[in-house]
């Protein structure tokens, strides 16, 4: 049966810069998925609690901040402990190219750059989503809610 | 030749496949004449620089007086790596500092909050309390510079540190001179760093203002900015519109709180963007001067002259940067800072061409300050003022701006105002689209960008990039720590206890929080105490 690749696009951290999000996220929802935007200011705990609830294929950070290594190791080794490893981690960003590396190394899929077209990041996710998912599918929810804020 | 023959002949030329519109999608005529701007006066709708409506430039000679203040935008790892990066730019010519905070201190956040992490000194300096200022500033004499802060929510507390630091040099606050961005409803609008509702947010600002009407004269106490507007993808219109609305409503909130207007929009000053389409630009800040002087004069009423100024400072797009063939940045940034003083700025930041990576390296920075040098000392652009006035297509496009931004006042006032549409999601949603439309018609090829859509390469840039290492968060926490117990914890207490009292009582917070200030109070302990009273902020989900 068809079912629509699902992406949870996350701004993680203090970071405000949430254009490259939106547009992304508009782009992903244009391209035929469902895409849950998280808003603003979420901890990884809650972007991989959210993932793991809205039974996600896919999760996209956009990080603009320079926390990329920080949040990064974090948002992977949450998924670890949650098992759901299967959950691919994509990102983009202001992130140099040595950072670029060790990222990919420690197990994130894949990064965009800075002026990459949408296309590419939906042509990609298309090429890639689903396919190492080993979990049953969960019934999809058509809920596009953000997860709830927690603010300190 | 008459018009008529010429536009026959014009018919005949083959047009590029290119739809000619600025890069906020305004049409563009192949030529613009005196029938453009029918009805064009000079007296009355130009004007001479210094004379209302302010049209040509806000002072009588403009820069032939005085060159704009050259402030790059600066900060990064701990208060002394930043104030080694200021010495810096001063040595190499630059006139005035400009504050770049890292994320926890935009935030109101101590560098040992949970949130902070992986994020102190990253995306600027790390200040956390009085003694990260004493550092920031220590050896910069604070009665001869001119000091900018990028600071929004807790911008009281670092004008208080700032006022602070003044005291210790011997400078009094009367003579400090600079500016802090204060302005928050832009934040909710566009660069989202909020931490209360709009409500104690006006309230936190009009203190402020009333402050500093009577203790700090000099000090331009909001920059109502529209480059974060544009940055987040807004059109040169809207950056406009929202940012002239934004500011009446300051006036608005100001007055309702008992000021005289002319006791405080004399200290309002602003901040836009320099974008890529180089006429729009320079339409874009004359249409900003002529809408203030007349909205000033005519709706609120103003007397002294000096309120009717708009006052400027601007920063080339950092949106429009590009990550592929870096060195384009510094063409890139030259077009637009000459855009900038063309249109008469007061202060310029011009990027480094490396900002898609990372802060800028020294040599990154000096490239774009001298950019900036060149355009002053070499080009003669500084000679004249306004010299694209009375051209048919600048001041058509003036017209049109104006226009435009006139719609979008009566379209807010339709929606009951700036913070009622700010609750409406209605900036998110236009600003939103508006990035969305461009980033398709990039896609699309209906606008180009070069080595992204066109000219591209398959080069890999092997710029320099400036890293911040993670020593600097383990730094910047123990001299935390190492505070918190130094100081005295009694007095922290009990300036906290009167900054609550005066937060539930409705006194003025400036002095409160001087007095935390003072005792070395962190900027963590100070906003949470206000956020305990005035609860958080969360936005509507707009994509």
């Amino acid at each position: 049966m068809y079912k629509k690749i699902r992406v949870l696009v996350g701004k993680p951290g203090l970071d405000g810069h949430d254009r490259g999000a939106k547009v992304v996220a508009a782009a992903l929802r244009d391209a035929g998925m469902e895409v849950v935007y998280t808003g603003l200011h979420q901890t990884c705990e809650s972007i991989v609690e959210a993932a793991v609830q809205e039974d996600v294929d896919i999760i996209g950070l956009s990080i603009l901040s320079g926390a990329h290594m920080t949040i990064f190791s974090r948002i992977l080794k949450l998924l670890k402990a949650k098992k759901a490893i299967d959950i691919l981690v994509i990102g983009g960003g202001i992130i140099p190219d040595d950072d670029m590396k060790r990222l990919q190394r420690m197990g994130v899929r894949k990064l965009f750059g800075p002026g990459t077209p949408t296309s590419e990041i939906v042509d990609w996710i298309k090429a890639n989503a689903g396919k190492s998912k080993k979990r049953p599918a969960k019934k999809t929810r058509r809920t596009r809610r953000a997860p709830k804020k927690s603010t300190k | 030749m008459k018009r008529e023959e010429w536009d026959k002949k014009l018919g005949t030329c083959k047009e590029r496949n290119f739809e000619f519109t600025t890069v906020s999608g305004l049409p563009t005529k192949v030529v613009y004449t005196p029938d453009d701007i029918t009805g064009f006066e000079h007296d009355r709708d130009l004007g001479y620089p210094g004379e209302f409506p302010y049209v040509r430039g806000v002072y009588t000679n403009m820069y032939r007086g005085r060159l704009w203040t050259m402030r790059q935008f600066s900060g990064f790892g701990t208060p002394r790596d930043t104030n080694k990066r200021y010495k810096y730019l001063l040595k190499h010519g630059q006139t005035g500092l400009s504050v770049a905070f890292d994320f926890p201190t935009l935030y109101g956040r101590d560098s040992d909050d949970s949130f902070s992490r992986g994020e102190v000194g990253k995306c600027g300096v790390a200040v956390d309390s009085l003694r990260d200022m004493e550092i920031l500033f220590s050896g910069i004499p604070l009665d001869r510079i001119s000091t900018s802060m990028t600071i929004n929510p807790p911008a009281a507390m670092l004008l208080a540190m700032y006022i602070a630091v003044g005291e210790k040099q011997g400078v009094p606050p009367r003579v400090l001179t600079g500016t802090i961005q204060n302005d928050m409803l832009k934040e909710y609008q566009a660069q989202k760093t909020w931490i209360y509702p709009p409500k104690p947010s006006m309230r936190i600002i009009t203190d402020i203002l009333k402050y500093c009407s009577e203790k700090v004269p000099r000090w331009n106490t909001i920059s109502i900015s529209g480059y974060h507007i544009r940055e987040a993808g807004s059109t040169a219109l809207q950056e406009l519109a929202f940012t002239l609305k934004n500011g009446f409503t300051y006036v608005e909130h100001g007055m309702a709180a008992g000021l005289p207007v002319d006791k405080f929009a004399p200290r309002l000053s602003f901040f836009f963007n320099a974008h890529l389409d180089f006429f729009e630009e320079i339409a874009k800040y004359r249409a900003a001067r002529r809408i203030w002087a007349h909205m000033m004069r005519e709706k609120f009423n103003a007397q002294d002259p000096r309120s009717f100024l708009m006052r400027f400072h601007t920063q080339t797009a950092g949106c429009t940067l590009t990550a592929q063939q870096p060195e384009n940045n510094i063409m890139r940034t030259a077009y637009q800072a000459l855009s900038a003083v063309l249109g008469g700025t007061q202060s310029l930041h011009t990027n480094s061409m490396d900002e898609t990576y990372a802060l800028p390296t020294e040599k990154a920075v000096k490239i774009a300050l001298r950019t900036q040098q060149l355009l002053a000392y070499e080009t003669g652009v500084a000679h004249t003022i306004d010299p694209l006035g009375g051209s048919y297509y600048v001041e058509a496009l003036t017209n049109e701006l104006e226009k435009g931004a006139n719609e979008y006042f009566e379209k807010i006032d339709r929606l009951g105002g700036v913070i009622p549409a700010i609750e409406k999601g209605f900036f998110q949603k236009e600003i939103s689209r508006s990035a969305y439309k461009y980033q398709k018609a990039l896609e699309k090829h209906d606008k180009y960008h070069v080595g992204v859509n066109i000219f591209e390469e398959e080069e890999k840039p092997g710029i320099e990039i400036l890293k911040i290492p993670p020593e600097v968060e383990r730094y910047q926490i123990r001299q935390l720590r190492k505070l918190r117990k130094e100081r005295n914890n009694r007095r922290v207490k009990e300036a906290l206890g009167l900054l609550r009292k005066a937060a539930r009582d409705g006194g003025n917070l400036m002095p409160r929080i001087l007095d935390c200030v003072r005792e070395y109070t962190t900027l963590g302990e100070m906003c949470s105490t206000l956020k305990e009273e005035f609860d958080v902020y969360h936005e509507p989900i707009i994509f």
